[in-house]
């Protein structure tokens, strides 16, 4: 089906769902690159109009993928909750965008509305948001989910503690995690970014997490980023698995550009469920571009091609997800100020689906942004409630190359927001003399590893 | 142990102290620095020229082409263009050869100005005959792809300019694509990364791609199939 509007004497054709929320989003490299994006100011604006007008029971019949060949099209359909779509059904995409910031809108409310609403719909809707639209509805909802921490309580904000080393050395990612726990770093998650994805690395590395917490008792848990096999092989040997992680897309073509099926990732949960520690043991990382750079978005949107991932990650009730907004690069996302609005729409869509959101606030050396911006990022999440931020020795990541948020930046962010860490790690924090860690020391710590 | 022995475990920004909840002035401004050099790295144009008479007075002849991408801007945001040669005529003036060797800026000009030499100097002498040698402006890994074929090359080895970190501005990539022509994915190649003086030496980069260049010849494949092992080594 076709949609149009008219301004000012001229009329702006769109031929499908897909073609206008292509255009109806902010002007962004990545859309550019795909040829999607509106070829005027005007017609971005026209497409918001069109777009504003849209019900949304429209995004219930027109598939973005086709429905045959892309299995996440199927989960997003088959999983649909009419009977929690049903306070909105009637409306359009512009009346949802004043209902999600009208009072009656509570937290509550859109949590029993999120299996009601597809990623396709929480796409739309942010299109037609102001920043200020995307954090105000964000921070009515509260996602809380619980491993040996609870992420995601109102007034407090959490960490992945990212103690990353060039060469996976177990002692220096030991001295990163000593670092981090002093700067009370670590209760969403201490996840480790493999250099060399292998069973041998992972098991080393999750033993060196699992030593240390047990040894100091302390509330966090663990997780090696190597891909689903890896740490399925690790966990078949008895390595200490805590969460499971992937990164996953929005569509099924691009995730096997990252070598998944929804079985695997069906299989993994099975495996990790089986191990007793309750719902929340998955982490998934995702992030704008993924599907375009894998040649895999069938002319959607990389905004929508992102919410289509929340769509997977929802299915597994994850503990985590995050956006790994600015890491893709430029071509996706050029500068700030489209890395601040992309990382505020993931939010956002996040949140309105379910999930447990966090953002990795970060940028690469060849776009054009830098810490000033990504204060500003992880600023206004604070403000819209974002679950858990990254933090990262200096923001300086040696392995991946990036720059993402300090342990500094998360202090800050508590301090100047009033926010506390997870009520586990709070207690802990109190009740401990961290200056042990410190003691024990990066060699006797690695050692466990 | 004091919070600063921390230091010499990683080389992460750990212990860097507090100012309230922020970084201390001297690590702030140490962090900039390392940024704006990563920035500069980035953003400073190739002396392709210059790179062509460093060849020339080692006896290796060359030639300098451009990527469809005509500014750094563009390069930054057109990745397909960085992909194809603006001019393919350009090539012209070489023979066919069996080896292509790329130098390409890619997102670390200086990377490439600075290893490439110290890496064929100790690459070209173990080989048969010298490679062509094409120097590209604005060019991204698979532009050896047009290259190779064009010269009727059976193998394409591209040095490139990898993306800057904050450690390490000007760290060099080398891959190798057996039967190169364009459309080839990065699945069918293998790649020799963090090249530069702090990670893997130009020499013994270049030690790792003579063993990859002959096992490729062997095999008549390169990626994921062609596994070389961390010492050097062709595995099964």
């Amino acid at each position: 089906m076709s949609y149009r509007h008219a301004v000012g004497g001229r009329v702006y054709r769109f031929d499908d769902l897909r073609t206008l929320l292509g255009k109806a989003g902010p002007a962004r490299s990545g859309d550019d690159l795909a040829g999607l994006s509106a070829e005027s100011a005007e017609e971005r604006v026209a497409a918001r109009m069109a777009l504003a007008d849209v019900g949304l029971k429209a995004f219930l019949n027109e598939a973005f993928a086709p429905y045959e060949t892309d299995e996440v099209t199927r989960l997003i359909v088959d999983s649909h909750d009419a009977r929690a779509f049903e306070p909105v059904s009637s409306l359009t995409v512009g009346e949802f965008r004043d209902w999600l910031l009208g009072e009656q809108a509570s937290g509550e409310r859109l949590a029993a509305l999120a299996p009601g609403v597809t990623p396709e719909m929480a796409a739309a809707v942010s299109k037609i948001m102001r920043a200020q639209d995307l954090i105000a509805v964000a921070a009515k909802i509260r996602v809380v989910t619980r491993f040996r921490t609870t992420v995601g309580l109102a007034g407090r904000l959490s960490t992945r503690l990212q103690p990353n080393h060039p060469t996976d050395d177990p002692v220096g990612v030991a001295a990163s995690i000593i670092d981090g726990l002093m700067l009370e770093s670590g209760d969403a998650v201490i996840g480790i970014n493999p250099v060399t994805d292998s069973v041998d690395v992972t098991e080393r590395l999750l033993r060196l997490i699992d030593g240390l917490r047990l040894r100091f008792q302390i509330p966090v848990q663990s997780c090696v980023l190597a891909h689903v096999t890896t740490q399925m092989e690790a966990l078949g040997r008895g390595a200490p698995v805590d969460l499971v992680f992937q990164s996953i897309a929005g569509t099924e073509a691009a995730n096997a550009s990252f070598g998944v099926t929804l079985a695997m990732l069906d299989e993994a949960h099975q495996a990790a469920r089986e191990l007793g520690r309750g719902e929340n043991i998955m982490y998934f990382e995702t992030g704008q571009g993924s599907a375009l750079s894998a040649g895999a978005h069938h002319g959607v949107d990389q905004q929508t091609c992102e919410a289509r991932a929340y769509a997977v990650a929802r299915r597994y009730r994850p503990m985590l997800v995050n956006t790994v907004v600015g890491f893709i690069g430029p071509e996706y996302l050029y500068d700030g100020k489209q890395i601040v609005r992309a990382g505020l729409e993931d939010h956002f869509c996040g949140k309105l689906l379910g999930l447990p959101m966090g953002c990795d606030v970060c940028y690469t050396n060849h776009a054009e942004a830098d810490q000033d911006d990504m204060d500003q990022l992880l600023t206004l999440l604070g403000v819209a409630g974002v679950n858990y931020i990254m933090g990262v020795p200096g923001a300086d990541d040696v392995m991946l190359h990036y720059q993402s948020t300090s342990f500094h930046d998360a202090l800050y962010l508590r301090s100047a927001l009033g926010l506390r860490p997870a009520p586990e790690f709070e207690a802990w924090l109190n009740a401990n003399d961290r200056t042990a860690l410190l003691h024990a020391g990066p060699r006797s710590l690695g050692a466990i590893g | 142990m004091r919070m600063t022995e921390l230091r010499s475990f990683t080389p992460a920004r750990v212990a860097l102290g507090r100012s309230g909840n922020g970084l201390p002035t001297a690590e702030l401004l140490d962090f900039q620095l390392a940024h704006a050099r990563a920035r500069d790295a980035v953003h400073d144009p190739l002396d392709a020229r210059a790179l062509g008479r460093e060849l020339a007075l080692r006896g290796w002849p060359s030639v300098v082409v451009k990527s469809a991408a005509r500014d750094r801007a563009m390069y930054l945001r057109r990745p397909d263009l960085g992909r194809r040669l603006a001019d393919p005529e350009a090539l012209s003036g070489l023979g066919r050869s069996r080896l292509a060797v790329v130098l390409a800026d890619g997102l670390s000009p200086r990377a490439v100005a600075t290893h490439a030499v110290p890496l064929l100097e100790a690459l070209i002498p173990r080989l048969d005959r010298t490679p062509a040698l094409v120097i590209v402006e604005q060019g991204r890994v698979a532009i050896g792809d047009e290259i190779g074929e064009r010269l009727g090359a059976e193998l394409v080895v591209v040095l490139i300019g990898e993306r800057p970190g904050l450690t390490s501005p000007d760290s060099l990539g080398a891959y190798v694509t057996w039967s190169p022509k364009p459309g080839r994915t990065d699945a069918e190649r293998n790649c020799v990364s963090n090249i530069r003086a702090e990670g893997l030496a130009p020499a013994a980069a270049a030690e790792l791609l003579y063993v990859l260049i002959e096992a490729a010849r062997t095999r008549r494949l390169t990626g994921v199939n062609l596994k070389v092992d961390a010492k050097g080594l062709p595995g099964a």
